[in-house]
Order: C-alpha cells, then structure tokens, then sequence
C-alpha cells in the first residue's frame, strides 16, 4: 500500500515535471493570435465566419517567415490584455497601439502600422463646417501645427457628444482634450459606435484612418465624411504592433526578424494598401 | 493590497451609484404601471383585453432582457420615422431607453405578481364587503387592495432585487452605472478581481438593505400570522 502510494506520488511529480519543462522550454511551434474579429478593416468576421483583414494577412505572412503554425482566435477588445496574460493567446493584433501604460503590461513588436486618427461626422453638421475636410497633421514632426489642430478640434466640438471605443488611444485623446468640452461616450465595440453615429445619437466619431474610412464605406454611411486633423503622434503613439507577453522575449524576438523580412520586401505595404487603401507602414 | 488603488476604485463606484439607484427607481415605477394596466385588462372580463394583457405577459417575460434593451436603444433609433418623432430628444437619450425597456420587462413579472396576489384574496371577504354595502371601488380600496398586498409582498420584493441586478445592463448602452465604470478602471488598470468584487458588494448590499426593508414591512403588514405570546 504505502509503496504503491510513493509510486503514484513519484509518477505524479514526474508527470508535473514533464509539464512544467514543456510549458517553459517552449519551442513555439504553434503561435495563438488573439484579434476582435469585428474591427474592419484591420479583422473582421466574413459571411462565412471566417476572420479576415489586415491583420490577417500579414499574421499568416509574419508566422510563415517565422517558421510557426499560426492559429487565430476571436477575442473581446475590453479583455485583450487580461486574457494575453491569463494565457488564453500569445500574442495580441488588434490595431493595438503601442503606449507606456500597455508597455507596463505587456511588450510590443516592432509597429506594423502607424495610421492617423480621424474624426468622422455628418457632413451638412456645423462640426462639419466648423473643422472642414479632413487634413494631415504629425504631431511628431510639427508639434506646433498640431497643437493649433487639436485647439481648432476642441473648439468645433464645444457641447457636442463624441464617441469613442473604450480603452483606446482615441479614448485617451478623448479624456485629455475633450472631457470638460463635450461629451465623451464609450463603446464596446466600433460597430455600436458607428450605429449611434448613423442615427444620431452622438455627433463625432473617432478612430483611426483606416476604420474611420471602412465605416464610411459601410451601408447608411453616405452623410458622414471625414473631417478635422487626421492627426499622427501625441496619445496616438508611434504605431499599431503585435502584443506579446513579457515573459516570451524568444516570441518577440521571432516575430521582429520577420517584421523587418516582410517591410523589406514591401509585404506589409501591400497588405496596408490592400485593405487600408494608403499606406501606413510607419 | 493597495488600500489606496481600493479606496479610489471604490469611490469611483460609488460616484455612479446615484445614476444605477436612478435607472432601478424610475423603471420600477414605470413597470408598476404598465403592471397595474396590464392586470386590469386580464381581469377586466373583456376577452381581446384579457388576451393582449396574456400576450404581454408571455413576450416580455419570455424573451431576454438584453434583447429588450438593444430593441429599444439600437431598434428604435433605426427607424427613421422614431428619429424624426417628437419621442426622438427622449428615446436619443441612453438613460430613459434603459428605463424604457427594464420597465417593459418588469411590468410583465410585476403584472402576473399582482394577478397572483388579487387570485388569492378570499372569496368570502369579496361577498362579506358587499353584504356591508360597499362599492366596487370602496370594496377594493378597504378589502381588496390591503390583503392582496400581503400576497404580493414576497414575490414583489424578489422582483425587486431581480431588478437591481438587471440595471447592470445598462453599462452596454454607454450609461456610467456601477458596472460600467468598475469595467472601465479593469480596463484602464488591467486589475480584474478588485473593481468587479467591489462592485458586486455593492449591489449586494443594497439588495440585502432592500431586502431586510421588504421583510420588515411584510411584518408589520401581517401582525395577525404572527404566532401569539404565550
């Protein structure tokens, strides 16, 4: 009895070794890619509930340079972070962009992407008038036209009621700039936002380039037109990059070496004209 | 434990409870009408009313809650000729189309509580009433009203606290309830446990409170079931 017990304890302990080695020594030969699958078009859901996109491409692209099987799952955009963390996917591409509060999280590649933000509304509305057509503002490189911008913004949208998605950099832009202007909203998805858009509810959207043009293009979207700075830098940050846990550098690493292999080659401008119709590698 | 990142958090909840007490209050009492029309058609006698009062019942209280809301915050505002309404300024609103659809649905529950209770009041105090000479309306106000109020107490008080917790939806009409801004800072701070168990000890708390009030009222409304001293 008791050493049938000790056998069991030690098979147990050696089973748990196993594990433990494997879960740590991990060779990455399946790589999981967390993404909303209903952010357009960087991910969205096709009819036949396949996800596709931006970030699609370029995840198939980056894991077959990188020598990994690549498989992608939907993920809620409000537990992205958490669930990279809890070890539900291994990396995050989600037009995430890289700021010092995430980067306290979680690491980031190199940025794929680094598209501007742009404000969307109703095209006979006096945000409209008041900000006109949309126009390139880098905040980076000209810190003093884009300080004039956002005063422009802050003025055209006194009272008015902006919508932005929760936990994004255009919610940040929001709450800086906007909170004791207007009236800022969050949503859960884009996709709730663009409705209350459409219907009226709110005045402004914000987001950035390319989800702003595909929102446009969508159904009942003829009165709305881009409008204001379509502003690069400041809370908007330096670019959209793959989120990877702190503890998988090896993964980092990997997914870098093929980050530069696909600009080189001009893959990632292809996808970005593909599906964003400019380019936006950064 | 960070007793400060605590304390801020559970501030911040308690900023928006006015709004989510708000949400309940108001949906309730309209619930309580839409209810109290709602049984006076099934029990009118009139069969078209009693069968609209039936199918009232069976779809709000059949369908998901969730479902009702985004009806009437998404649905609604669809239409074009409910945005060009005069109901637009109120129904463009996230707070009165949250009020609008939890008070549709609880009128349903309400509605077959108050029938229930109105079923259980016993014949014979109906035909005592009127060997005294009163009226219909006199009748319900004395005799009626007060004993199937009794019934009603404990069922109603569920409804109630069922309630509380059904305000929580509102967070996904971009309201500031207790819900949405403790998913906000889970959020912001990527802190799970603390915002979320801090803010359902807060709904459990007014739920306990809510509940200890409808106890002590059904007590003091029943002193006659109350065992005697001995």
């Amino acid at each position: 009895m008791g050493s049938r017990l000790w056998k069991s304890v030690a098979l147990g302990a050696a089973v748990g070794a196993a594990l433990a080695t494997g879960a740590y020594a991990k060779e990455w030969k399946t790589v999981v890619i967390g993404m909303e699958g209903g952010y357009p078009p960087w991910n969205q859901t096709d009819s036949s509930g396949k996800i596709v996109g931006f970030e699609v491409d370029l995840a198939n692209d980056l894991c077959k340079r990188a020598g990994v099987e690549c498989k992608i799952i939907a993920q809620d955009w409000d537990g992205m972070i958490p669930g990279l963390k809890a070890g539900k996917f291994d990396v995050i591409m989600d037009g995430m962009s890289i700021t010092d509060e995430r980067k306290k999280e979680i690491d980031f590649s190199k940025p794929y992407a680094a598209p501007p933000a742009a404000f969307m509304a109703a095209k006979d509305s006096d945000v409209a008038k008041k900000l006109g057509a949309g126009k390139p503002v880098n905040a980076i490189k000209d810190p003093k036209a884009a300080d004039a911008a956002i005063k422009a913004v802050q003025a055209a949208l006194k009272g008015k009621t902006v919508g932005v998605q929760v936990s994004t950099t255009h919610a940040n832009f929001a709450s800086k700039y906007l909170k004791d202007i207007a009236t800022v909203k969050e949503y859960k998805t884009t996709d709730d936002r663009d409705l209350d858009l459409k219907n009226g509810r709110i005045d402004v959207g914000l987001d950035d380039y390319p989800t702003v043009a595909a929102t446009l293009e969508s159904p009942d979207a003829k009165d709305l037109v881009i409008v204001g700075p379509e502003i690069i830098g400041d809370v908007f940050g330096v670019g959209e990059a793959m989120g990877i846990r702190k503890s998988d550098a090896d993964l980092t690493a990997k997914f870098n070496k093929a980050l530069d292999a696909a600009f080189a080659d001009g893959s990632v401008k292809k996808y970005s004209l593909q599906w964003f119709k400019i380019d936006t590698t950064p | 434990m960070d007793w400060d990142f605590a304390a801020t958090t559970f501030w911040r909840l308690m900023a928006a409870l006015p709004l989510t007490l708000e949400v309940w209050f108001l949906s309730v009492v309209l619930g309580g009408l839409i209810a109290a029309g709602v049984v006076w058609m099934r029990v009118s006698g009139s069969r078209p009313l009693e069968i609209l009062a039936r199918a009232y019942v069976a779809i709000f209280r059949g369908t998901p809650l969730l479902i009702q809301l985004f009806l009437v915050y998404y649905g609604l505002a669809s239409l074009p000729a409910v945005r060009h309404s005069i109901l637009w300024p109120v129904l463009r609103d996230p707070l009165y189309c949250g009020v609008l659809a939890l008070g549709l649905c609880t009128a349903g529950y309400q509605a077959e509580i108050f029938r229930g209770a109105l079923l259980a009041v016993p014949h014979g105090a109906g035909e005592a009433a009127k060997a005294c000479g009163m009226s219909g309306l006199l009748m319900f106000r004395r005799i009626v009203f007060p004993i199937a109020l009794r019934h009603a107490l404990p069922a109603y008080s569920t409804e109630m606290i069922s309630m509380v917790k059904a305000t929580a939806l509102v967070s996904l009409i971009t309201l500031w309830d207790v819900l949405s801004v403790a998913l906000k800072i889970r959020n912001d701070t990527l802190v799970t446990y603390l915002p979320l168990i801090l803010a359902g000890a807060i709904y459990f708390t007014i739920n306990y409170i809510l509940g200890a009030a409808f106890l002590s009222l059904e007590r003091r409304l029943s002193p006659h079931l109350r065992a005697r001293p001995s």
